[in-house]
Formats: C-alpha cells, sequence, structure tokens
C-alpha cells in the first residue's frame, strides 16, 4: 500500500520534471526538472530495496552531475532565445510516430517478460552495502578496474580538451 | 493493487521515450545532454526492477556501471560543449555544420 502510494506521487513528479526538463526555454528550469526526476528515481530504487543505489544515485547523479551541469549552464550563459521552428519540416510528426511506435514496441513485446514469476522460497535480493559489495569486489572486479581505467582516460580528456587551445589565428588555421 | 516490477518498467519506458523526444526535438547542446543522462535514468530504473524481479543483485551492479560511463561521458560532453561554447559563442547545434558536405 505504502509502495503504491510511493509510486503514483513519486511517478507523477518524474514524469512531470522530465516534461519540464524538455519543454522548458530556460535552461535552469530543465537542469530542476531533470532533478526532480533523479530524486524521485532515487525513491523508486528505495521501494525495489536497492538502498545503497538510491544513496549514490542523489550523491553521484542529483549531487555532482547535476552541480556540473548548473556550473556549465551559468559559465556559457543562460541562452533562452533557441530557435524552435523545425528545418526539416516533417521533425516533429517523425519524431512523435517513431516514439510511439516505440511505447507500443515496448508495452506488447513486455507483455510476457513483466509478469514473471518470482522463484518460490526465494529471498529477497536486498542491496545493502555489504551484499553490493561483496557482488562488486568478488564477481565483478575487473570491470570495476575498467571503470577505473575509463575514469582516468575521461578525466585527463576533460583536462586536454579545456588545456590544449590554441590562438584564435591558429584556430582560423586549423578550421 | 499492489506495484509490480512491470510498472517501474512501463514508467521507465515513458521516462525513456520523454528523453528521446528531448534528444529529438531541442536545440541546446546542454539540454539534448541532460535528455541523454535522463534516458541513462530510465535505464537504470529497469535494471533494478528487473533484479528485483528476478532476485539477483546484478541489476545494481549493473547501475553502478553504468553511473561510472556516465559520469565519464558527463565530463568530455561538457567539456566539448565549452570548448565549442569558446570558438563559436552558442551552445546550438544547429549551428555546427562545419562538417557539412
Amino acid at each position: 500500500m505504502v509502495e503504491t502510494v510511493l509510486f503514483v506521487i513519486f511517478g507523477i513528479a518524474a514524469v512531470g520534471g522530465a516534461l519540464a526538463m524538455v519543454w522548458a526555454r530556460n535552461p535552469v528550469y530543465s537542469a530542476m526538472g531533470l532533478m526532480v526526476t533523479m530524486f524521485s528515481i532515487a525513491v523508486f530504487y528505495v521501494s525495489n530495496s536497492a538502498h545503497f543505489v538510491a544513496a549514490v544515485q542523489v550523491i553521484v547523479y542529483a549531487g555532482a552531475v547535476m552541480t556540473l551541469f548548473l556550473f556549465v549552464i551559468m559559465l556559457i550563459g543562460v541562452d533562452k532565445a533557441e530557435d524552435r521552428s523545425e528545418r526539416f519540416r516533417y521533425q516533429r510528426p517523425l519524431t512523435a510516430g517513431l516514439l510511439g511506435l516505440f511505447v507500443a514496441g515496448v508495452l506488447v513485446a513486455g507483455r510476457e517478460a513483466w509478469t514473471l514469476a518470482r522463484p518460490a522460497g526465494a529471498a529477497e535480493a536486498n542491496g545493502t552495502i555489504e551484499n553490493i559489495g561483496d557482488l562488486l569486489f568478488r564477481r565483478w572486479l575487473l570491470p570495476f578496474e575498467v571503470t577505473a581505467l575509463l575514469l582516468i582516460i575521461a578525466a585527463a580528456g576533460a583536462v586536454a580538451l579545456a588545456y590544449f587551445r590554441g590562438t584564435p589565428d591558429e584556430e582560423e588555421a586549423e578550421g | 493493487m499492489t506495484v509490480t516490477p512491470g510498472w517501474y518498467m512501463a514508467l521507465a519506458a515513458v521516462l525513456f521515450v520523454i528523453g528521446g523526444s528531448g534528444l529529438l526535438l531541442r536545440r541546446n547542446a546542454l539540454i539534448m545532454f541532460m535528455s541523454v543522462e535522463l534516458m541513462l535514468n530510465a535505464v537504470n530504473l529497469t535494471f533494478v526492477a528487473a533484479g528485483r524481479e528476478l532476485n539477483v543483485l546484478d541489476g545494481q551492479v549493473s547501475v553502478f556501471f553504468v553511473m561510472v560511463v556516465a559520469a565519464a561521458e558527463v565530463v568530455v560532453g561538457l567539456a566539448i560543449i565549452v570548448a565549442v561554447f569558446r570558438r563559436r559563442s552558442t551552445a546550438s547545434v544547429d549551428e555546427l555544420a562545419e562538417l557539412r558536405g
């Protein structure tokens, strides 16, 4: 019962936040809408007994990533004068059609998979730090190490993009 | 009425589609980027819901890897957006047509 109430409230919040993100003219409002959606998804994680993932969602996504987004929005300025006319006149109908087709496909194809019966007598998978860590540092150790490499490469790439910029003349010569 | 994981997956599909529509309809590179983040979040929700349905924790571990890749993507993507903005003074993807044929 509690889960149903939470699902309805935060489901509406998540969809509303996502729609606000897509439709808001001001990028700051878009970021706020996305933040609402991310908090709602964190609530869903708790409902699904993924407690640690919920904490990471709030800290990493709603905290770090959205702060970075807001930082960049403030850095490059709030651009409200976005041209909303489409150069390709079928873009909007085509978008609606393709996405409607996708939803229909997911709903039809997923109808079977979504009604899987839970194995009888199995304990509920509980996403505590202990259980997650056990899995992450035993079974998924190699992928975990590879993600460390990925993060280093990403940090080096960001530094390279920010650091190596030529004078305007060189940039003209490159272009 | 109880909330089955299927409901979470349906909600995730809706969020994924909203993210996809943002990616297709908006011009501002930052908002397109946020749409991609929304789509990644929707997929994460399906991972957790499916993991609960199947009674395994691997779904939640997958969410961690998706989050790491998304964080790396945000770092590099925002650096690219800032670098492009320095050169062209715009964040609109329609203005960036240097590679047109």
